[in-house]
């Protein structure tokens, strides 16, 4: 068993063009690490690393089993053996 | 070029009327690869602004969900300006990361909400790069799958 990780079309070119990709961890953070093990160059589009701290990128939406985890701890949400996150750019715009 | 049925630009254009003055916006799902938009999917815009929107994450995760299981994918990303023209601002372009997409613009600027010219233009939007493309009207695709 492991993580479904699910990839938009966008993040595509890191995984050979495959939409599903699977890892492992207790994290969310730990598991992304895990991905870009296979999937150089990934996380740097998922996370924003700065040298105080490492958040979720402004544009990026990511959900572990259908909660948006902005509002579940962030990079820190735990995961388990079976969960699916679902990677999703965030769509938005305006005339200004 | 965007191919699209007459039936779906209306669509949006109803929708993007009446949001008007607030931006509307949505996708229109396709089969996956195959560059044709099928399934038109309104979305709210989480910022009910005339000068913004954006997804409503839970609501863009339950899309998202349901065209994977259909196999399908983005083919038309499309929102509304509502008084300036059919063109992709620079907030537009920032955000835009749907490679694969057209990006429709409609612009309700002259008519509002009443029937009346709408401006309905299609773009590439890729690596912050914006490129004009045609728009051509085809046959409702329902009728080509099941002619009737």
């Amino acid at each position: 068993m492991a993580v479904e990780v699910r990839i938009p079309t966008i993040l595509r070119t890191y995984t050979g063009g495959e939409k599903a990709v699977s890892g492992q961890g207790a994290t969310l953070a730990e598991l992304i690490d895990d991905v870009e093990g296979r999937h150089p160059g990934l996380k740097a589009r998922i996370v924003d690393a700065t040298p105080s701290a490492t958040n979720l990128r402004r544009f990026v939406n990511v959900y572990v089993n259908d909660e948006d985890v902005r509002f579940s701890g962030g990079l820190s949400s735990p995961v388990s053996d079976g969960d699916v996150v679902v990677v999703l750019p965030a769509v938005a715009g305006g005339s200004r | 070029m965007l191919r699209i049925s007459q039936t779906l630009v209306d669509g949006m254009v109803a929708h993007a009327r009446a949001d008007h003055p607030d931006e509307a916006c949505g996708v229109i799902a396709g089969p996956e690869g195959s560059d044709t938009p099928v399934r038109l999917i309104p979305m709210i815009n989480a910022d009910r602004s005339p000068t913004f929107f954006r997804f409503d994450p839970s609501e863009q995760l339950a899309v998202a969900k349901q065209m994977w299981d259909d196999d399908e994918e983005i083919v038309v990303v499309y929102h509304s300006h509502t008084a300036t023209e059919a063109y992709p601002s620079r907030t537009d372009v920032s955000y835009a990361a749907e490679p694969q997409a057209h990006y429709v613009l409609v612009s309700t600027a002259e008519s509002g909400r009443e029937p009346g010219p709408v401006s309905v233009r299609s773009y590439r939007i890729v690596d912050g790069t914006v490129t004009e493309e045609e728009i051509e009207l085809v046959a409702d695709v329902a009728d080509v799958l099941d002619p009737e």
